[in-house]
């Protein structure tokens, strides 16, 4: 099967650039081996600068209204994160204190929302907040046999207005009201319906995963992705590639076999360790795919820091790519290869930039491609990360070269 | 590096990292609270199965065996595997006669097949439903598959030598229901294959692909079917045919659950078993053509099955169907119709197999097409029982579609 452009990665980054690509006429495939990041996903995309028509036009076609305001929003354990573009659910202050009195309102039997963590991180920024739990049966709502975020979510977005009357109810001379992140799976107007029955601000906390708006994110791009003709292929894997002279041909997946999927440009956007777009031995890390030059410290001692929240020197390892995001191997970048999203290494998961980079990399592979082949072997800046050298793999088994 | 190689568990249940993404797509965890879903019931209960027997849980019967959750999984844990296998090893509970009428469909097919229409009468008559309601708790509401008078391999027997004049040949793994059930979708799939200059063969005496066997837990029957017919599939794969099939739970039941699930090995086959639509696909890339009607108009909305989504080959029935001339398609969002086999065909599963359908249903009645195509004949009793809309294989559609 051919197409224009094969997308190795079918989460965020992937879908963005299959979008761009879509809407600029191109006829392409994504191949997604199981869910993606989308799953955990705050909800803000935080290195992002003000978004570009183009952008926030690529969002709110697929039904994604975005927000931009540089400031600060809630952390699931009460702290509080710089943040500027983000989803409608996410509240922006301009200073981590939103309130003066806040009723903090989370469910019984619910294990993945920290209410008390965040009660004490609002009481040492000298907020007042009162905890209430809400008892679904006894408000008449079957509650879901599991008690996770979506199983939670699919319940309250047929019953939100019930929750809306409750919440009514506990509320005195609140001027806050902060609810879990388990409203507007299916209908993303609902947070936004919520706020406005309440009279009260409203703020929506995230929960442990999966992330509620994150996935109601994936399925809207998703769907959009079908909509402009794009083919994706769900739980599939890209086990090889077929190289000629620097220069992609094919790939073969695992459900394919021999039958290859061809394209003129393809995009690699596998993600990092945990989608295993990056994999290790004890001795180096690598990409399975391609064998492209990867940048990681030679000693594997430096790969982590003990201290679990401190910025771990693994996460910065990641492909070598040109200034066109064009992948490096042995050194030279392959001609129809562009690297993004987090498989680059560039994202600090510490300062949560991982959702921007996977979007500004998406768009700059995606323009890259649609402005045409000019292969420029000029400005191969050697690597993302200060501080790891690029290494080649000079025989990677998956990469078969045709002589 | 290979000493991975010899650490991989069973079904690759150490690679699950309790990400909860399988959570999120197991249709039944959605509506029936006595599930306790992919990952309690595939690696969490793996890992205190492993133990100890006794932590089987019985309540793994609500367990589709969709794969939804094999689909979703980012790790490549074969979490659906997992449960049923658990199923055929831990649950010794006996089997009930109902459950042995259900799973045997060629004994029944071969039983009912000399008095077919009175067969038909009978089973389609309330009377019988009501006992077959109350004594067997097949539940009411389900209508048996009218059968045949006339058997496939006979309708194809009479012009074996028509068929062994075109230059190439394959050989036809038809199934129980083409068999006795519907020979019509058999005799459509001679008709579009010979129009592209292929003769079609039966294979030497080929048995149900067993997979109501597995689900039933019959094991040491599914064992049996398994191994003849690995055998007889070797014997055409030897004469150098590749094996055409038309049911895409047939189609992974003879590449995947036979080694999976029953430890036989298909090596020798796996890759020449090919569904039709993707043969057909194959041949028309690679130049073939087929004589389209010019007057031929349909409104089609495309269901993906859920075996069909696990093999990754929905992308050859959906190019298929866009390909024919005055086709407008729509391609259906990716949901379990809910019947599963015989699992909707068990009164104590009723409810839950409607519920689980009515999204799917709910996008038909939307989407409002002249046909839904799918490629599961289960899905299709599904569907026209919930929706009233007529259903067809992609295969008969191409076949109305030609001159």
């Amino acid at each position: 099967m051919r197409f224009d452009t094969v997308i190795i990665g079918g989460g965020l980054t992937g879908l963005v650039a299959g979008i761009r690509l879509q809407k600029a006429g191109q006829n392409t495939a994504i191949v997604s081996s199981g869910q993606n990041a989308l799953h955990f996903f705050s909800g803000s995309f935080e290195s992002f600068g003000e978004p570009t028509r183009e952008l926030a036009d690529l969002f709110s076609e697929a039904g994604i209204h975005l927000h931009y305001k540089e400031g600060v929003r809630l952390m699931p354990m009460g702290t509080f994160r710089p943040s500027a573009l983000s989803l409608e659910d996410i509240s922006l202050f301009p200073k981590p204190q939103f309130g003066k009195k806040v009723l903090l309102v989370n469910i019984v039997g619910y294990h993945d929302f920290f209410s008390s963590f965040i009660a004490q991180g609002l009481e040492e920024a000298g907020m007042d907040v009162r905890i209430r739990f809400l008892n679904l049966t006894e408000m008449g709502i079957k509650a879901p046999g599991e008690m996770r975020s979506v199983q939670l979510a699919r319940t309250l977005d047929r019953n939100w207005e019930k929750v809306v009357q409750e919440v009514r109810l506990l509320l005195k001379d609140d001027d806050t009201v902060i609810l879990p992140q388990v409203f507007g799976l299916q209908d993303a107007s609902i947070p936004g319906r919520i706020r406005q029955s309440l009279p009260a601000q409203v703020v929506f906390a995230g929960t442990l995963p999966p992330s509620v708006p994150g996935i109601r994110t994936l399925h809207l791009l998703k769907h959009r992705y079908g909509v402009l003709g794009g083919t994706y292929l769900m739980g599939d894997e890209v086990v090889q590639a077929h190289l000629y002279e620097g220069v992609v041909h094919s790939v073969v997946t695992k459900n394919l076999g021999q039958h290859y999927l061809e394209a003129g440009t393809f995009i690699l956007a596998t993600g990092s360790f945990f989608s295993k777009g990056l994999s290790s031995t004890p001795e180096k890390v690598y990409e399975p795919i391609f064998g492209a030059d990867v940048s990681f410290l030679p000693d594997r001692n430096g790969w982590y820091n003990p201290s679990f929240a401190e910025k771990q020197p693994y996460i910065g390892f990641g492909v070598c790519t040109d200034g066109d995001l064009r992948v490096l191997k042995d050194g030279a970048p392959l001609s129809n290869l562009y690297a993004a999203g987090s498989i680059l290494g560039a994202t600090h998961p510490e300062l949560g930039t991982g959702a921007g980079m996977c979007l500004r990399s998406a768009l700059k592979a995606a323009d890259s491609i649609l402005s045409g082949p000019v292969p420029s072997h000029s400005d191969n800046s050697p690597c993302h990360s200060d501080n790891s050298p690029c290494h080649s793999e000079q025989s990677e088994e998956s990469v078969e070269s045709q002589a | 590096m290979k000493y991975q190689e010899y650490t991989v568990s069973p079904h690759n249940f150490e690679e699950c990292t309790k990400c909860t993404v399988c959570t999120v797509y197991c249709p039944v965890l959605e509506v029936n609270p006595l599930y306790p879903g992919p990952k309690q019931a595939g690696p969490d209960g793996e890992r205190l199965r492993l133990k100890d027997p006794a932590f089987f849980d019985a309540a793994l019967k609500y367990c589709l065996n969709c794969k939804r959750c094999e689909v979703a999984c980012p790790s490549g844990v074969k979490v659906a595997d997992l449960i049923q296998s658990a199923r055929l090893k831990y649950d010794h509970s006996p089997i009930k006669l109902r459950d042995r009428i259900l799973a045997s469909t060629d004994f029944m097919g071969k039983m009912v097949r000399p008095i077919a229409p009175v067969a038909n009468l009978v089973t389609g008559m309330g009377v019988t439903k009501t006992a077959l309601d109350a004594i067997l708790a097949i539940d009411r509401h389900r209508s048996f598959p009218k059968y045949s008078g006339r058997s496939f391999e006979f309708w194809l027997n009479r012009q074996r030598k028509e068929q062994a004049a075109f230059p190439q040949q394959v050989a036809y793994f038809h199934g129980c229901y083409v068999n006795y059930n519907y020979p019509q979708l058999g005799k459509d799939l001679v008709k579009v294959l010979n129009a592209l200059g292929v003769g079609v063969q039966l294979l030497d005496k080929e048995k149900c692909c067993g997979i109501a066997l597995i689900t039933n837990k019959m094991t040491k029957e599914a064992t049996a079917h398994a191994t003849h017919n690995v055998a007889v599939l070797e014997k055409a794969v030897e004469k150098g045919l590749k094996i055409v099939t038309t049911s895409s739970t047939c189609t992974l039941t003879l590449r995947d659950e036979y080694p999976e699930l029953l430890g036989v090995d298909n090596s020798a086959v796996r890759d020449s078993v090919l569904l039709a639509s993707r043969f057909i696909y194959e041949k028309l890339e690679q130049g073939a053509a087929l004589p389209f009607r010019k007057d031929f108009h349909k409104k089609i909305a495309y269901h993906t099955p859920c075996h069909m989504e696990k093999l990754g080959w929905g992308v050859f029935s959906e190019k298929l169907l866009r390909m024919i001339p005055g086709v407008e398609f729509t391609l259906l969002d990716s949901a379990c119709c809910g019947i599963a086999g015989t699992y909707g065909f068990k009164k104590e599963n009723y409810k839950t197999s409607q519920a689980i359908g009515e999204p799917l249903f709910e996008n038909i009645r939307t989407v409002n097409p002249d046909v839904v195509a799918c490629d599961c004949e289960t899905c299709k009793w599904q569907i026209e029982m919930s929706t009233g809309y007529p259903v067809q294989n992609p295969i008969s559609i191409l076949a109305d579609a030609l001159e």
